[in-house]
């Protein structure tokens, strides 16, 4: 690779938009599911959880790619650990420093970033091979789209689950009137895995190849 | 009836390729052969006829639900009356039921069939028969005071999520009813659970507990408030095994049910072997804990009374017994519904947040179902192998 190739080239935008669709870590990598489905009953904590994520990921990827030709590769695994250990710790302190409520309510959501999949993944499959700035813009990328989805189901789950959004109320209580009721599947982790699958669901019937033949 | 089929004669061009309205293809296939026998044989070779396609299985299943859906309705004026305390007639009862359970009835139906008609018309299947059977379990599992919006939002989820994400009629792992039901027991517990909703338009005063609600309170109720339970509800065993006690529509009736379970098993359409072995399992732990008696609840409901409360007999004939989701081997039909019995009286007794375990057990076992086919056949296949080393 070239020094002189422009910093937002055709190929380093790609690393940026396509895990937003076609290459999403959630939907067709199927990678950090279990956050997707723990913190996203309401809007604030996916979004919080999407903001350290990506925090972590884009510096973890920077750092992995910086050390990447002294890290020996036998222990890579420990040294990526030590990194991404030592940064979802600063995340942890900012948030209880400065939003003590959502850090509260994602709890140990924070600390389990470290095992999120997403980050490992990301730091062996790219970070390893890759110069620091096209792997700054992959842990971006792959950070917002995992975020994307988040939203997505916290938005639907916040949305038929508690009647709210972001925690400002949008069903006009007239409807609660009416006899409507918030649907209390939603809020359960359960519905979470439903809703994910709905999206995947759109998505390969929208982009058929991604769906996989065996 | 010829005047029929010349009409459909007549317009059946317009629904074949080319014809003005060939993507309704599907919806017009669906109609036709619901009336009359469909006349696709198969032109060469031998091939094997049977009377009895999916339509008319389901129809039998459908006939055998009526019992249960007429006393249903019967009940529910039985119950409101009772409840506000005037005697009544058989008929007004009747009256009264029917007009609160047709509109859940209808509304089941035509979300059900709205959706699947959509899927096929969607992806040029022809419609599946399924959701007739489906879409009169749906009513008889509901609690009569259920809002009809959100009957009609489980039936759709039952639908999409229980049966179409999975390739539709024949390819559902769980019980696409009883998909409904769970959906709405957890999505709005208020209504699907409590004194409340059991008895339509009761009156405040009016306990409208169901037994098992009353056996639930045994768990942890003092001598003397278990004697003063046991001499309610509990005590009119005559009328629980009649059905004339609150609960869901269709599932109240042990004889109701009885009777639709006559009917499936002299067509062979539902499994004797699965109805048998859920009743035998329910019996077994609760004769254990009989047994145990380490509560109230243990100690004073007899292992029988349990297969006649709630919808244990209902879940046991229709739900449990349905051919996709249910195992299919032999020996296997036995371990599954046994283990249906089984788990659904260990629930109740057990998990005070789930008084009626029926839907949890039965679901739960449709998952296993592929599962015991599987050892099942492998351990057939074992038998046999050694069978030859033997000889050889």
């Amino acid at each position: 690779m070239s020094d002189k190739e422009p910093l937002f080239s055709a190929k380093n935008r790609k690393l940026l938009t396509n895990p937003l669709g076609s290459d999403n870590p959630i939907t067709v990598q199927v990678l950090g599911i279990c956050s997707a489905l723990a913190v996203t009953a309401k809007l604030e904590p996916a979004f919080v959880l999407s903001i350290s994520v990506m925090a972590v990921l884009a510096l973890a990827n920077v750092i992995i790619s910086l050390l990447r030709n002294t890290i020996p590769s036998r222990i890579r695994i420990i040294v990526q650990l030590v990194v991404i250990a030592a940064l979802v710790i600063l995340v942890d302190q900012v948030l209880k420093a400065f939003a003590y409520e959502v850090s509260k309510q994602l709890s140990v959501f924070v600390g389990l970033i470290i095992t999120n999949c997403i980050i490992m993944g990301r730091l062996e499959a790219f970070a390893l091979g890759n110069r620091p700035w096209p792997a700054f813009l992959d842990g971006v990328g792959n950070a917002a789209g995992y975020g994307l989805i988040l939203i997505v189901v916290a938005f639907f789950r916040e949305l038929f689950g508690s009647g709210t959004l972001a925690g400002f109320k949008v069903i006009p209580q007239a409807v609660y009137d009416m006899g409507y009721e918030n649907n209390g599947l939603m809020i359960l982790p359960p519905m979470a895995l439903v809703v994910v699958g709905i999206i995947i669901w759109v998505q390969r019937s929208k982009d058929k190849s991604l769906i996989e033949s065996n | 009836m010829k005047a029929l089929r010349k009409f459909l004669d007549k317009k059946k061009p317009l629904f074949e390729k080319g014809g003005k309205f060939a993507k309704l293809q599907s919806t017009f296939d669906a109609f036709e052969t619901f009336l009359f026998v469909p006349d696709h044989t198969s032109k060469t070779g031998t091939h094997i006829k049977d009377a009895i396609d999916l339509k008319r299985t389901m129809s039998v299943v459908v006939l055998a639900l009526i019992p249960s859906l007429l006393f249903g309705m019967y009940n529910i004026g039985y119950q409101h009356f009772l409840s506000i305390g005037e005697t009544t007639g058989l008929m007004e009862m009747f009256v009264y039921g029917l007009i609160k359970v047709l509109p859940i009835v209808v509304v089941s139906y035509v979300v059900g069939l709205g959706i699947e008609f959509a899927f096929a018309q969607m992806r040029g299947h022809a419609v599946n028969e399924g959701f007739l059977v489906s879409g009169m379990l749906i009513p008889l599992v509901m609690p009569v005071e259920a809002p009809l919006w959100m009957v009609a939002v489980s039936t759709a989820f039952a639908v999409v999520i229980g049966k179409e994400v999975f390739g539709g009629t024949g390819m559902n792992i769980w019980n696409p009813a009883l998909i409904a039901r769970a959906f709405f027991f957890f999505a709005y517990p208020s209504k699907m659970s409590g004194d409340a909703v059991w008895i339509s338009e009761k009156a405040d005063s009016f306990s409208g507990a169901t037994p098992l609600a009353d056996a639930a309170a045994l768990v942890d109720a003092t001598p003397a408030q278990a004697e003063s339970l046991m001499s309610g509800a509990l005590s009119q065993t005559w009328d629980m095994f009649i059905g004339l006690i609150p609960g869901s529509i269709g599932e109240t009736s042990t004889l109701a049910i009885l009777i639709g379970a006559v009917i499936l098993i002299a067509t062979g359409i539902g499994s004797w072997r699965i109805m048998l072995s859920v009743f035998v399992g329910g019996y077994a732990m609760g004769a254990i804990f009989n047994l145990i008696g380490a509560n109230p609840y243990m100690e004073l409901i007899p292992a029988w009374q349990h297969l006649i409360m709630g919808g244990f007999a209902f879940g046991a004939v229709f739900m449990a017994t349905d051919p996709v989701s249910a195992t299919q081997t032999t020996r296997g039909k036995y371990i599954y519904g046994f283990l249906i019995g089984f788990l659904a009286v260990l629930i109740r007794v057990m998990n005070a947040g789930f008084p009626e375990a029926m839907m949890l057990a039965i679901l739960f076992m449709n998952t296993f179902a592929p599962l015991i086919d599987h050892y099942v056949v492998q351990g057939n296949v074992k038998r046999r192998l050694k069978r030859v080393k033997v000889k050889a």
